[in-house]
């Protein structure tokens, strides 16, 4: 079953003063998110992550579609108890402690009153906040916040998990920790959608990711294939001072650094190039195939339309698909 | 009563009560005893009329302001910080929310008139030396101020579901004072011809009679408050609340928090 069917939902707001026009902040959108998926919402600030999943979240109501989410309609009230939900820059009450904060949440869940308080410890444990929890949020660092954000998500026990921008405004430690937690929630079973910008922690963490920019889904791929996918091209590196005449007349594009070579050069050039290597007698330390990186796709799909269009008949035409 | 609108009216009411709101009511109890001990010192026979008057009206217009402040603060701090998107993202439906919040707010400002009260009550004990029968009147007035603050509360609540912070505070005191001069405007339409008449009729019947609620000048002196009105006015606060309320969570439940 998909956790989350997503229907062609779509946003625009109107603004202006006087003259009233619409805004578009979701152009219709369709998305399947399996069980069990870490899946990576990816797009710039202001692409639309925030209203998709506000949207989901029944925070802002769509102008036009729907969304299933756990095979109910997303206002269906029964979905609300399944599902967590960290917020961008999470902001709790002030005056309340961590451990008063999260039991008050747990309360609103429907977490049974026996065996909430101690759900809530070990919540607070699990994002390393036991020591503070009894402080006022108040004196909280922004980390902070975001840890008492991603427990309060977690503390139900939810089947999925929204998360947006679960890294903003961590250290590198706290970046580390969260991407642990979500590989935890991933092994326990759980559905994670997270929204992000950092292309290292969507590469490292999702199954499949989406890219999103100015309202438009611009295309969905599986990591695993996405950043298996050669270029054509091959990386060999090998030890000395200089590129061989014979290499760079290959076609080779090269870069010496200190005792070392990389070039990278086409696919069907790699034997030519082994072969000068081997008449030269230069040692060779790698040849890989190049890869596309996510950050590659990424750039890709966030070029204007007509460019993306000319990629994407060049990606085709590589897999032998055709134009 | 559901036990999340329990729990959102605790939360509300902890959390206004930790942001020092009834802090501010110590200094108030203490300027109003000094007042008294002033006014006992200059006033020969009528200390009680002027310390029960200024008292209650202290404690009314006081009141007012944080009803207001409160009412409108604790909404749209929830909508701007966004605490309330990791409370409907739970199973809670938004009218639960906006009566929670109501009950939360009503609390706050029952404990808030109560110390007021007591101040107020410890001024006159000061300047009379000990209490009459007729003094018990001066609880129903505190009970009539009571039912205004729910209505400016509700009123505030109201005109945060769908404004902004600053003209919802000036729509709440606007209708406030409308509402306290509502007497003088149900006279003035009685007198006022044709559609003029009707209309200003409607106007003065749709604002809240705030006067209904006022006593002060009737216990002051000393006079009994009759049990109907006491009944009437019940009645009629809890149903316009009532209605500020469900008009509230009526608008708030198709409102987009941006």
């Amino acid at each position: 079953m998909a956790a989350i069917e997503i229907l062609d939902l779509e946003k625009s707001y109107l603004v202006g003063f006087w003259r009233k026009r619409p805004k578009v902040a979701l152009r219709p959108l369709r998305l399947t998110i399996e069980t069990g998926e870490v899946f990576g919402f990816l797009g710039p600030n202001g692409a639309g992550k925030t209203t998709t999943l506000k949207l989901l979240m029944g925070l802002v109501f769509p102008t036009a579609g729907t969304a299933r989410i756990l095979g109910l309609a997303m206002d269906d009230p029964r979905v609300k108890s399944q599902i967590g939900f960290l917020p961008e820059q999470p902001y709790f009450y002030d005056h309340l402690t961590a451990r008063e904060l999260l039991d008050y949440y747990g309360q609103l869940s429907g977490v049974p009153a026996k065996g909430r308080s101690a759900r809530v410890e070990q919540m607070l444990s699990r994002v390393g906040l036991s020591d503070s929890a009894g402080a006022q949020l108040r004196k909280f660092s922004k980390g902070m916040l975001q840890r008492v954000g991603l427990a309060q998500a977690i503390l139900h026990d939810p089947k999925l998990v929204f998360l947006d921008e679960p890294m903003s405004g961590l250290d590198p430690m706290g970046r580390r920790e969260v991407r642990d937690l979500i590989q935890q929630l991933r092994h326990e079973g759980k559905t994670v959608f997270f929204s992000t910008h950092i292309l290292s922690d969507a590469e490292a963490l999702c199954d499949r990711v989406g890219v999103i920019h100015q309202g438009e889904l611009r295309g969905v791929g599986a990591v695993a294939e996405l950043t298996s996918e050669t270029q054509g091209r091959v990386e060999i590196v090998f030890f000395a001072q200089r590129v061989p005449a014979a290499l760079a007349n290959l076609g080779a594009e090269a870069r010496v650094s200190g005792d070392m070579v990389n070039a990278v050069l086409p696919e069907e050039q790699q034997n030519a190039a082994l072969d000068v290597l081997r008449r030269e007698n230069i040692k060779l330390i790698s040849l890989t195939p190049v890869r596309r990186s996510l950050e590659e796709y990424y750039v890709q799909k966030l070029r204007p339309t007509e460019g993306r269009k000319e990629d994407d008949r060049k990606e085709e035409s590589r897999k032998g698909v055709g134009v | 009563m559901n036990a999340r609108i329990g729990y959102i009216a605790f939360n509300t009411f902890r959390e206004a009560v930790r942001d020092r709101v009834l802090y501010n009511l110590i200094a108030f109890a203490l300027l109003l005893s000094g007042a008294a001990i002033l006014v006992g010192e200059v006033s020969i026979d009528i200390e009680r009329l002027v310390v029960v008057n200024l008292g209650l009206t202290a404690v009314s217009l006081f009141g007012v302001v944080i009803a207001i402040f409160i009412g409108i603060g604790l909404v749209s701090k929830e909508i701007d910080r966004r605490t309330l998107y990791t409370v409907l993202s739970r199973p809670v439906r938004r009218w639960e929310f906006v009566v929670g919040k109501f009950f939360g707010l009503t609390g706050t400002l029952v404990v808030n008139t109560f110390l007021m009260a007591v101040g107020v009550l410890l001024a006159l004990l000061y300047v009379a030396h000990r209490f009459e029968k007729m003094d018990a009147w001066v609880l129903v007035a505190f009970y009539f101020i009571i039912l205004q603050f729910l209505m400016v509360c509700a009123l505030a609540l109201f005109f945060s579901s769908f404004s902004t912070p600053l003209l919802s505070a000036v729509f709440t005191f606007a209708l406030f004072v409308i509402g306290s001069l509502a007497e003088d405007l149900r006279g003035f339409a009685r007198l006022a011809p044709g559609v003029a008449g009707g209309l200003a009729k409607a106007i003065a019947y749709l604002v809240p009679n705030f006067s209904a609620l006022n006593v002060i000048n009737q216990v002051a002196h000393g006079d009994a408050v009759p049990g109907r009105l006491i009944l009437y006015n019940t009645v009629y606060a809890l149903l316009y609340s009532a209605m500020a309320i469900s008009a509230a969570a009526l608008i708030f439940q198709r409102r987009n928090l941006k």
